[in-house]
């Protein structure tokens, strides 16, 4: 096992790293292939039975059906993949974004308006150490 | 022989190209940041390059996770619009310049630098967006582009340091360049932005601003910025600012900060643009 890495005090941030690069391949590919007008066409029209095609296990089945933004990222999606199952729906980066974070479109849209969420109180998850105190 | 004459960093916001193509550049959330594009869009105008090299990232458009070049060089004479999930853009196809990229990965390869080929490739919105806020809508692109892509989609993108020292070699290789040409090389993505999780749509003001003081006067310092640090306070996306060093490498330690132009929001993202000219091109 490699050492945690010190990205991980960061909170509520999902790096694309190798671990989850090993975990995540197929749910990815089967986001990118919704790059084509007709794969996104048979998704829309029977999404069970287009993610058949690909080889997600069944919790990455049920992010993608559920449309769990944030369990998706847990199970090994990446946002610039995931990202294409949203333009599907016709939804944006802003509209995801906002709901990851938890709140409705209107409140996310006003904090960015608002010059976005300050890095104050979000540089470390509560309790982690800075990393110069780290062994 | 051929002279790299400025740098142009701008951010490449997907939402900023959506709005150009629907036509909402002058509402009122959209027009504080287009107004601040005119006067790029005079400058550029005005300096009239004769090639463009373009670094950005591909998100998950030309290339899958089935192969990840960290460093990638297109060398085809024209690159189709890639579509991303949503149709493509509806900008004109991208005009390469195959002489000067094949005397670039040649040399830059041979300069130790293990670059990736690509002889077809679609682009999307990493370089399309930059084309657009810099020349605004058209039917042709004013001058051809060399498409240089840098991995920052699958952790861990190259350093800070090693963009740097790509953009100097790219500057070696543009200068034995026989053809006289004039060229500017941009550096694209960023600036502070987080597109995932729950802490989506951190912005940090205060780092974007020293990042772009720093561009100017002290790029070195900048180029010792970790991975973690760009994470932690300009959002986990933030890290493609490593691409806008590959620019700065590739200019001349004296630059001069011609125009500046900072806007937040730009849908999730803090918008940066700047443009450097080397002082020796006077």
């Amino acid at each position: 096992m490699s050492k945690p890495r010190d990205y991980e005090s960061i909170p509520g941030t999902y790096v694309y790293d190798a671990e989850r690069g090993r975990i995540g391949y197929a749910l990815n590919m089967f986001c990118m292939s919704l790059n084509r007008a007709e794969n996104r066409k048979s998704f829309k029209d029977n999404e069970a039975a287009y993610l058949d095609r690909f080889g997600l296990n069944s919790e990455q089945r049920r992010t993608v059906l559920e449309r769990d933004w944030l369990g998706m990222l847990r199970v090994g999606g990446n946002i610039y993949y995931t990202i294409k199952i949203a333009f599907c729906d016709g939804l944006n980066f802003q509209d995801v974004a906002g709901m990851m974070s938890g709140v409705s479109k209107e409140s996310y849209a006003q904090m960015m308006l608002a010059g976005g969420r300050s890095p104050e109180g979000n540089r470390y998850k509560d309790g982690a150490p800075a990393e110069s105190d780290r062994g | 022989m051929a002279k790299i004459v400025a740098g142009i960093a701008t951010s490449h916001v997907p939402a900023i190209g959506v709005a150009m193509d629907r036509g909402m550049t002058g509402t009122p959330y959209w027009e504080p940041l287009f107004k601040g594009y005119g006067p790029a869009r005079e400058w550029l105008a005005k300096l009239a390059p004769d090639v463009a090299i373009i670094v950005y990232n591909d998100h998950a458009s030309a290339f899958s996770l089935e192969i990840i070049p960290t460093f990638l060089i297109g060398v085809a004479d024209k690159f189709p619009i890639a579509d991303e999930g949503f149709g493509p853009r509806p900008v004109p196809v991208v005009r390469g310049h195959p002489a000067l990229a094949w005397h670039l990965a040649e040399s830059l390869i041979l300069d130790e630098f293990d670059m990736t080929i690509a002889n077809e490739m679609p682009v999307d919105h990493g370089l399309t967006v930059p084309l657009s806020v810099t020349c605004g809508q058209t039917t042709a692109w004013p001058f051809p582009v060399i498409p240089l892509c840098v991995n920052v989609v699958q952790y861990p993108p190259p350093t800070g340091a090693r963009c740097f020292k790509l953009g100097m070699a790219i500057r070696r290789a543009v200068e034995n360049f026989e053809q006289n040409l004039r060229v500017v090389i941009y550096g694209t993505g960023g600036m502070s932005h987080q597109l995932q999780g729950e802490r989506a749509g951190l912005i940090n003001r205060q780092f974007d601003t020293a990042f772009l003081d720093g561009l100017t006067k002290d790029p070195l310092a900048l180029t010792r910025i970790t991975h973690t640090e760009y994470m932690r306070e300009a959002g986990a996306e933030g890290i493609e600012m490593v691409m806008w060093h590959v620019m700065r490498g590739a200019l001349d330690e004296n630059v001069a900060e011609i125009y500046r132009h900072y806007h937040v929001p730009a849908s999730n993202t803090a918008a940066g643009l700047m443009i450097l000219e080397n002082r020796s091109v006077a």
